[in-house]
């Protein structure tokens, strides 16, 4: 290669350069501008003082949210249905996707079995006939209604499934002609092989029932069975406190900034995103990107 | 088949039901709940017990002024996403491309894939304060450039610009990640024997680079076109109000009021079903399209 460069490329690099590290830090520009609301005075605030680092450093929004009984339920709530939908989630898309990771010769009925799920990414019926089933099968204000709906994720089980096939086939044979069966066979040798897609499918499915919001809307008539997503879209997005106030608001908001207290439940709604971001980042670049686009 | 066959492939069997009586239940039971776009729907008569009118809801949907004006509201919102959400993740892996720093591409790559894995309820509540008229930042920085206060969640005019630019401010980092692996799959002797031939960096971008990415590029192309009448429901019904709704308002959010606000669930349904239709039919094309000339599949 050519190791000494034109004046002209030279600028040209150096441009790249600041152009991407300007993009980089106009994507969390935003979210720093929040986090820095949420730990500034409320004179700060209000003066228009803060951009993006705190002015007067103080923890009262936080310490305000933390005893906001509202929040809290709402996030117990969530903890039950990431955990929940989590092993509902992962169970069947494991059992789903081994039998269609056969090849037709093994399973006949694989390709008619496959189309019936896959249809399901392609037409749907739509959001009257869903809500009015839910309603009709007493799931209004369960838990059951926000994790049965979407109890099988037809785009994980193709990433399973593509992950099954790419297994070694003289493993699975050698096991069967030893008089292994499908179960045992799954159980022993396919899960175990396949742990580091299934967590970063996993992980996936943490993330999207943490910031899965809208069945909690839909389906919760008590708000005080909204997990944290749909609490935040009323109290903060719609700003509709008629559904969500506690009695002693009034009295703490008095000495703190209403844009602070946004700005802590948002930033709290999203620390467990943060959380988990350095391990889905190094798991999706590999995992899905070969799992889902195939030559 | 033969008995025996049969026996051998019964746990495969076994192992699908669970997930396939969900499936059925909560995915293809709706699909029986359509009747009742054609239907008078009573809630408390129940889905059988409804009055059978045909094509009304249709007829009603077509002659309201606001159904066309949802449409288009639709259309240009998303075919906006559409080009733009092809655009700047392309540019964006060209750059990138060009980055010889590994420790810096990774940075970048870190920074731009973060809000795709916030939800629309969070980007809302930091959009809604970030572009606030009265105290927001942008608007700040606007005022000390002479710039009057710019009302972008409030504004007819500006609303649907603001929904295209923060969509791709959320998707066009994770989006690079199909075009940065295409871009693996060059093969670099091309980039030698190019250099030998004398070609520039920009040269090489233009001749090798942008061809080789182009059968990924016309595939995710393709297979964008079943979104064109999905305008992106979690983000306008986080941030739009009734003061945009003239450019705002799409299909769902439209089918979303007409259910639960004015409780017209027969016109939310059909609508509904309107729209389920044209989008199967617009990934049914899309899907074989990409089967056919780019051997893409499914499963």
């Amino acid at each position: 290669m050519v190791h000494r460069k034109t004046l002209g490329q030279q600028a040209a690099s150096a441009g790249i350069y600041a152009f991407l590290a300007a993009l980089s830090i106009l994507c969390v520009l935003p979210l720093l501008n929040v986090l820095a609301i949420s730990l500034s005075s409320a004179a700060a605030i209000q003066s228009g003082k803060v951009s993006f680092f705190p002015v007067e450093i103080t923890g009262g929004a936080y310490a305000f949210v933390a005893q906001k009984k509202a929040f809290l339920a709402s996030i117990a709530v969530s903890a039950e249905r990431v955990l929940l939908g989590l092993a509902i989630n992962m169970v069947l898309t494991v059992l789903v996707a081994y039998p269609l990771s056969k090849d037709g010769s093994q399973f006949s009925f694989r390709t008619g079995y496959a189309w019936l799920f896959v249809f399901t990414m392609l037409f749907s019926g739509g959001l009257v006939p869903s809500y009015i089933l839910v309603k009709e099968l007493g799931m209004l204000d369960t838990l059951w209604a926000l994790v049965l709906p979407g109890a099988v994720p037809v785009f994980n089980v193709i990433l399973m499934l593509n992950f099954f096939r790419a297994l070694p086939k003289e493993l699975q044979e050698a096991a069967f002609m030893d008089g292994c069966g499908y179960w045992k066979l799954l159980w022993r040798i396919v899960v175990p092989l396949s742990l580091p897609s299934m967590a970063t499918v996993g992980l996936f499915t943490i993330v999207g029932h943490w910031n899965e919001w809208f069945a909690g809307i839909l389906f919760m008539n008590d708000s005080a069975h909204y997990p944290l997503a749909s609490y935040l879209q009323t109290v903060v997005v719609q700003m509709d406190f008629t559904k969500i106030m506690d009695v002693d608001d009034a009295i703490y908001m008095q000495s703190l900034d209403d844009r602070a207290v946004k700005a802590a439940q948002i930033f709290l709604g999203a620390l467990p995103i943060f959380c988990v971001y350095p391990f889905l980042q190094r798991f999706f670049m590999s995992g899905i990107v070969l799992g889902s686009v195939k030559e | 088949m033969s008995s025996k066959r049969w026996r051998m492939q019964l746990p495969l069997h076994v192992m699908i039901w669970p997930g396939l009586i969900l499936v059925l239940l909560f995915c293809y039971g709706p699909m029986v709940g359509l009747i009742i776009a054609f239907q008078d729907f009573v809630p408390t008569n129940g889905l059988f017990g409804s009055e059978f009118v045909g094509l009304k809801h249709f007829e009603y949907m077509y002659s309201l002024p606001q159904t066309t004006e949802v449409i288009r509201n639709t259309l240009f919102i998303s075919v906006m996403k559409i080009v733009a959400g092809l655009l700047a993740p392309i540019a964006t892996a060209l750059l990138l491309n060009e980055i010889r720093r590994e420790s810096f591409k990774r940075s970048v790559q870190t920074l731009i894939y973060l809000p795709h894995f916030l939800s629309w309820v969070i980007l809302s509540g930091i959009l809604i304060e970030v572009l606030s008229p009265t105290n927001g930042i942008v608007n700040s920085l606007l005022a000390s450039m002479g710039v009057e206060p710019i009302f972008f969640l409030g504004d007819q005019s500006w609303f649907p610009f603001v929904m295209v630019g923060t969509d791709v401010w959320k998707e066009f980092g994770f989006g690079t990640i199909v075009y940065l692996a295409a871009l693996t799959s060059i093969n670099p002797s091309l980039y030698e024997a190019a250099v030998i031939d004398g070609a520039n960096r920009w040269q090489q971008t233009l001749y090798i680079t942008l061809p080789g990415m182009l059968p990924i590029i016309v595939l995710m192309l393709t297979l964008s076109l079943g979104n064109v009448l999905n305008a992106g429901f979690d983000q306008i019904f986080n941030l739009y109000n009734p003061s945009v709704y003239a450019t705002g308002d799409i299909l769902d959010t439209y089918v979303y009021r007409l259910a639960f606000v004015n409780a017209q669930f027969s016109v939310a349904t059909a609508v509904g079903l309107f729209k389920s239709v044209i989008s199967f039919t617009l990934i049914s094309i899309s899907y074989w399209v990409a089967y056919r000339f780019a051997n893409y599949r499914i499963f």
